[in-house]
């Protein structure tokens, strides 16, 4: 019997040295039995929880440019890219909180600038022509950022604690950091109902992506509230990007797989419902994280794009979606 | 007739380009115009699906991929121990001459697989592949069309990146050449490097001229209505679905194709040639070209691929293709040929 290695990205949020030895390796078999038992069990669960919830908040900065115009921005991971860079840059001149403050607020102007220079006077541009404008643009902001910061793997420091600190849930240990991504989750969620809910600005941008055509003979500007969801989604990324750099590392090229992942959620929750995202990514996580049980770790890319396939093609209104609902558009 | 013209111009530069390069002692450059006709092979295969047919494909390297990779994979593989265990399969596959014995560096005996054999084979699977693929994927449109398609192409590339029998990140090496006629091998000798670049010109032209023949026939008609109006298409009686898949499967052929002889050429295929990178930058050159301009992607192919491959936009490399297509869609969507600037200024001089 000797100690199972934990796969590498996990020992960010638990710390391996905490477990118990719970893999068996049989040398004259060479079979490998994994005991599943409650502790471990909820230890996968929470792994699956923290990377479903990152995942969930990529996918409703998707949802939020979708909604009003119709568009997937495929540079929606390199605002989660650039939202834990600059924090980190920041950081080395001025405490965590404004560094994080500051890094969401540039973020978000960058994803103004780039709506303003790159989408809003297009008139009617077609799908593919979006497609590969935003396409190109992560490609260019990507690239901005291996000059401008390196390659190397860069980290924000723990909110709470350090690197070896943890708290006891349901017989898992996990890292508070953890605790951190989860609760900024559910604040977004929140705020974000209420936002649309209550606020003039919201019921605008949602009147937009109703109808636009009657929103405008409202009054209402719908090119500033095309301007309003990058700038909303590139915060919302950005800030997702500052509370995972601890755990997960940020890197110049972090933000496409994200992006895959966070498409993946939204087109299993159903595009343009973020409650539903949050569900989705949940579920995408969990199912990641037992994975590994099952396949190697190399391939659980490729595990969760196989089920971006497998929705696209048996329900691309995604799973709370409605079929009636999803007749009227075009997949 | 027109394109008697144009293809015999495009044979003619070719001849021109290697006589060039032979006068003025630059025949280095052919090493990299050769890869570079194979690229375009690709490139020419996706201008059929993304201009005449109207579907986007972020997945084309990874076809190319599983070309290069299936072909790579066969034709290194030492099969000697596998006949002395007596591998009764092995034994009927040898037993029927398509096997190749050699020696490697140490004087070793390395028993291979005939690169004919498995160049059929790499085909073969890339067509079933293209298929089961298509068939669903050619249904989605729009974003989800372009998500699949690139979620297809990370699997290839995560499949050739942690799968041991195709050399995970180290890539395959050392793939032996191969003899297309006794005499003409593709291979990265120096001495062979003429030959090679008028093989590989031979492909795209071949390529070009199918090509030509299908736009200009039934088929690329009902491929131009599609790519107007699929539901109109769909009403005058086009099946839609067929002619779409069809075309896909085409061109995944074309760039499985190319694959199979740039692996050969260079004596060897890494993971990166199955990168989104790859595939986007194809999706680019197309772009650039004009989509439903089979010259225009085959000029700019060529153009973008040799620059590239000369080291010429140095570290930034991606960053320059993602700038083009930037710039492309926002100010010349019908690519550069197409630009009104040229028609304005023909008006202005004339």
């Amino acid at each position: 019997m000797r100690n199972f290695s934990y796969p590498p990205f996990y020992r960010y949020i638990f710390r391996y040295r905490n477990y118990p030895a719970r893999v068996t390796i049989y040398p004259e078999s060479g079979t490998l039995t994994v005991q599943m038992t409650a502790e471990l069990f909820s230890q996968y669960l929470f792994a699956g929880i923290t990377y479903g919830i990152i995942y969930a908040i990529v996918a409703i900065g998707f949802n939020i440019i979708y909604n009003t115009t119709g568009i997937i921005n495929f540079a929606q991971g390199e605002f989660v890219m650039l939202g834990g860079m600059f924090a980190i840059t920041l950081n080395n001149f001025m405490p965590l909180v404004p560094a994080i403050a500051l890094a969401v607020v540039i973020t978000m102007i960058i994803g103004a600038l780039i709506e303003m220079i790159f989408i809003r006077w297009l008139d009617s541009p077609s799908i593919l022509r979006m497609i590969i404008i935003t396409i190109g643009l992560s490609i260019l902001i990507r690239e901005v950022a291996l000059h401008f910061w390196g390659e190397g793997v860069r980290s924000l420091p723990y909110f709470n604690g350090n690197e070896i600190s943890s708290i006891k849930i349901f017989s898992a240990q996990i890292s508070p950091q953890v605790l951190w991504v989860i609760g900024v989750c559910l604040i977004i969620v929140t705020l974000l109902s209420l936002f649309f809910r209550f606020t003039s600005l919201g019921l605008e941008m949602r009147a937009c992506s109703a109808n636009r055509l009657a929103a405008t003979l409202c009054g209402i500007n719908a090119k500033n509230m095309v301007t309003f969801s990058f700038m909303l989604s590139a915060g919302i990324g950005a800030l997702a990007g500052c509370v995972m750099s601890p755990i997960t590392y940020t890197q110049y090229d972090c933000g496409t797989g994200l992006a895959i992942k966070g498409f993946t959620v939204a087109v299993l929750g159903g595009l343009g419902n973020s409650m539903a995202a949050v569900a989705a990514g949940l579920l995408l996580g969990i199912i990641e994280a037992f994975s590994i049980g099952i396949v190697p770790l190399a391939f659980q890319d490729a595990i969760s794009i196989t089920i971006l396939l497998i929705i696209l093609f048996v329900r691309p209104h995604g799973l709370f979606g409605s079929s009636e609902a999803a007749g009227l558009t075009e997949f | 007739m027109r394109n008697l013209i144009s293809i015999t111009t495009l044979i003619g530069s070719i001849v021109a380009v290697q006589l060039l390069t032979s006068f003025t002692g630059t025949g280095y450059y052919l090493t990299q115009l050769t890869m570079t006709a194979y690229y375009s092979l690709i490139i020419i295969g996706l201008c059929l699906v993304m201009g005449y047919a109207g579907q986007i494909s972020l997945g084309h390297a990874g076809f190319f991929a599983i070309g290069g990779y299936t072909s790579a994979a066969l034709t290194t593989y030492n099969l000697t121990s596998m006949l002395e265990n007596g591998n009764s399969l092995i034994k009927f596959i040898s037993g029927r001459g398509l096997l190749i014995a050699a020696q490697d560096l140490y004087g070793d005996p390395v028993l291979y697989v005939n690169p004919w054999i498995a160049a059929l084979l790499a085909i073969f699977l890339t067509v079933i592949i293209a298929f089961l693929i298509g068939i669903p994927v050619l249904k989605l449109k729009g974003h989800y069309l372009a998500m699949a398609t690139l979620g297809f192409g990370i699997i290839i590339f995560r499949i050739v990146l942690a799968t041991e029998i195709f050399g995970e990140a180290d890539g395959l090496s050392e793939v032996p050449g191969f003899t297309l006629l006794p005499g003409v091998i593709v291979n990265g000798d120096f001495n062979n490097r003429i030959f090679n670049y008028y093989i590989a010109c031979g492909f795209v032209v071949v390529g070009v001229i199918i090509l030509l023949n299908l736009i200009n026939s039934r088929v690329g008609r009902a491929l131009r209505a599609i790519h107007g109006a699929e539901d109109a298409a769909n009403a005058m009686g086009i099946n839609t679905s067929r002619y779409k898949l069809y075309t896909f499967v085409i061109s995944a052929v074309f760039a499985a194709i190319a694959g199979i002889f740039l692996t050969h050429y260079n004596g060897g295929i890494g993971p990166s040639e199955a990168g989104i990178m790859k595939s986007i930058r194809y999706v680019a050159i197309v772009a650039i070209g004009g989509m439903a301009n089979l010259w225009g992607a085959l000029t700019m192919g060529v153009l973008l691929n040799f620059m590239s491959l000369r080291g010429m936009f140095g570290s930034y490399d991606d960053a320059v293709f993602g700038a083009i297509l930037i710039i492309i869609m926002l100010f010349a969507p019908d690519g550069l040929l197409h630009l009104s600037i040229w028609r304005k200024l023909r008006k202005k001089i004339l």
